[in-house]
């Protein structure tokens, strides 16, 4: 008899699916993956349910209901490993933007009949609600990194994901510094490597969807900005983005904020 | 699933699967007549209408891209329609070619996705492509070669296949070279044999008997099969211009879902997807598609919603022969962007997602902030014509077990390839026979 194959579950709160995509987008590996593993829950792929307990849980989106409070508590109690994918799970992702207004206001701009909408005030990353083993940044995912956390966790050892700035990623592509050689405001400097610095790579300034790497200086950068002609309102804004409720990127958006 | 008794049941499907996104759906019976239909929609809601006042005009492209991982090409090209309409810019020449072109990578991964992972484990009976590949390796595979041609597309110009980093409104942070887009020509080439095989392949499964009589809405476009732009134009004779889309549609809030549905004015529920386009605008496919299409026996109308997965293989191959032909003519733009000032006031915008229509609204004011915001996807289009159709597919199908019912159900759902992420801004099926 061979080893029974490790259970992988894939699990979705408030989110654009995009994050779990990245697992189908896996062209070249994904009937490999469903060799070496038993995808026992993934329903964007699969009406096939297996009955846990999962030995690896992904986990994509924010946690913004009631009924997903509940949900995540069931997720960590029948999974050995739970692993949250992308800004969502992470950090809250874009839909953390009513934590800084009311949602009240917020459901009166878009329902018509707000009483009928659950909703919690706040959306909060998965590790405020349960014990995360793992998070993978960045908004979306890596595809790379996402075989490595997989085959990682698998392994039983650690991930090999860097936690350096994406500077670190642009000057080994060789990338000439958009904010040094042609005044682009970038949040390279304090992101999150994962991306393989992709934005200045196509000219533009990093915009943090991998979220704040460790011990960000945003304020040093912040006033780099501001000597680039960014209004305190933009410097607001750019830290207010998919990783808007990270420690970091909060204090720094709200140091700026009260402009337009 | 409840048990069956024949007359009077409630059947739900508590999360239906292979959809994007979250959903159920639940279905009433009283003395052998359906008494009500609901698609659930409980995708929590993330109101990115409201979060997107204040922020600046240059933003919605990438922060809309998150509304959906799967299509956010078309969230960023309706953003940058609206915005650039409310500023009074017109961006067409090589940049829109690059604009259709990243479209077309789009509509060939999501459509791919669909057909190969999402729709057809329906018609042969698996659970989902890992299941079908079991049996069907060589199929599978040519579907997953298929689906990251389109993604290397969106790649290539994009920078990455999911929430890419490189459309901006005006057209793009940089443009890519004739040399860069070169070899995306020869894998092209290959995808669309693989297109045509698919066309083949999904034409012989079986189809259901259902044919529904819908008002069928798309951009209509005199110059090319409709993508970025045009008029919006139904079977029926609606033919209006983009900025009149809040006349002529109204949403509406229903309790059961946290989706609107949207209307026409006249009250009548319509259509939005490959099945409009297709219906709309058949002369404008190009010839080999054209050719596909009448081999796999579609006519110029398709009005039997199962036969969409047909209509989706055929958009693919129309795809990958457009993006071939787009990238033969390719002519590298003199800039990447063209300016864009902000000017007060409304812009509207739509482009055809591979599910539809998707239409953005923005007000600005004079220094470039949103005031307003409002967007219209597809799945709110369609939810009331699903609803529909499940309402006498199910009445035309009620001596089916309720295990039976459910999975057609399910299928039925799926001919509309709905999202739910997107909508949301579903699937849990019950059906009660009382």
């Amino acid at each position: 008899m061979s080893q029974p194959k490790p259970k992988l579950a894939v699990w979705k709160f408030a989110s654009c699916d995009g994050c779990q995509l990245t697992l189908l987008d896996c062209e070249d590996e994904l009937l490999d993956i469903a060799g070496a593993v038993d995808i026992a829950y993934f329903l964007e792929a699969s009406r096939a349910e297996v009955e846990g307990p999962y030995d690896l849980s992904l986990v994509e989106g924010s946690i913004t209901t009631p009924h997903d409070l509940q949900r995540i508590q069931q997720v960590r109690d029948a999974s050995r490993r739970v692993v949250t994918i992308g800004a969502c799970a992470t950090a809250g992702g874009i839909q953390a933007l009513r934590n800084f207004s009311d949602v009240e206001e917020y459901m009166a701009v878009v329902y018509a009949t707000p009483d009928y909408i659950s909703t919690l005030e706040t959306s909060t990353p998965i590790s405020a609600h349960v014990r995360v083993d793992y998070e993978l940044r960045g908004c979306p995912i890596d595809k790379g990194q996402l075989l490595e956390v997989i085959n990682a966790f698998l392994h039983r050892r650690r991930p090999n994901v860097p936690s350096h700035s994406v500077c670190v990623e642009c000057k080994a592509k060789g990338n000439v510094c958009v904010m040094v050689a042609h005044g682009t405001p970038c949040l390279g400097p304090v992101t999150h490597a994962g991306c393989g610095a992709l934005c200045p790579s196509y000219d533009r300034g990093c915009y943090g969807c991998f979220g704040p790497m460790e011990n960000p200086n945003t304020s040093s950068l912040a006033g780099w900005m501001s000597d680039l002609g960014m209004s305190e309102g933009d410097l607001t804004r750019v830290f207010r983005t998919f990783n808007a409720d990270t420690v970091e990127f909060r204090r720094e958006s709200e140091a700026h904020e009260g402009e337009r | 699933m409840t048990h069956k008794s024949p007359a009077n049941r409630a059947m739900k499907v508590d999360a239906l699967a292979r959809v994007e996104g979250e959903g159920g759906m639940y279905v009433g019976v009283e003395d052998g007549r359906v008494t009500d239909v609901q698609l659930r929609i409980f995708e929590p809601p993330r109101f990115f209408e409201a979060f997107l006042r204040g922020r600046r005009y240059t933003e919605p492209p990438d922060i809309t891209a998150r509304i959906c991982g799967i299509c956010p090409i078309a969230y960023q090209m309706s953003a940058c329609n609206a915005i650039e309409d409310a500023c009074g810019v017109v961006v067409d020449g090589p940049l829109h070619d690059l604009r259709r072109l990243i479209y077309c990578g789009e509509w060939i991964e999501s459509h791919t996705l669909h057909v190969y992972m999402l729709h057809a484990p329906d018609f042969l009976g698996y659970e989902g492509a890992v299941q079908m590949a079991a049996d069907h390796r060589e199929t599978v595979e040519r579907g997953l070669r298929l689906k990251k041609v389109g993604n290397e597309i969106i790649e290539l110009i994009g920078g990455r296949a999911i929430h890419p980093v490189n459309v901006r409104v005006g057209g793009f942070y940089r443009a890519p070279t004739r040399r860069e887009l070169r070899p995306l020509a020869a894998k092209l080439e290959q995808a669309r044999d693989d297109a045509l095989e698919t066309v083949r392949w999904v034409a012989g499964f079986d189809f259901p008997e259902f044919e529904h009589d819908q008002e069928y809405v798309s951009l209509l476009h005199p110059d090319e099969y409709p993508i970025m732009r045009g008029r919006l134009v139904s079977t029926r004779g609606l033919d209006i211009a983009v900025s009149e889309f809040d006349e002529h549609v109204t949403e509406e809030h229903v309790e059961h879902s946290n989706a609107l549905h949207a209307h026409l004015a006249t009250g009548e529920h319509y259509f939005v997807g490959p099945m409009a386009r297709y219906n709309l605008a058949f002369e404008q496919l190009s010839d080999v598609a054209r050719a596909a299409a009448t081999d796999a026996g579609l006519g110029p109308q398709v009005t039997n919603p199962f036969r969409s997965i047909v209509v989706r293989a055929v958009e693919v191959l129309y795809a990958c022969d457009e993006a071939l032909r787009i990238i033969a003519a390719y002519e590298e733009p003199d800039r990447p962007a063209v300016p864009v000032e902000p000017v007060a006031g409304v812009g509207y915008g739509c482009s055809e997602a591979p599910r539809g229509t998707l239409y953005h609204r923005y007000q600005l004011d004079a220094d470039g902030l949103i005031v307003d915001a409002k967007i219209v996807p597809p799945t709110s289009q369609n939810q009331p014509t699903i609803e529909h159709d499940l309402w006498h597919f199910v009445e035309d199908h009620l001596d089916l077990a309720d295990e039976q019912l459910g999975l057609r159900c399910e299928q039925a759902i799926r001919n509309y390839d709905p999202c739910i992420s997107c909508a949301t801004h579903f699937l849990d099926f019950r059906v009660e026979r009382r």
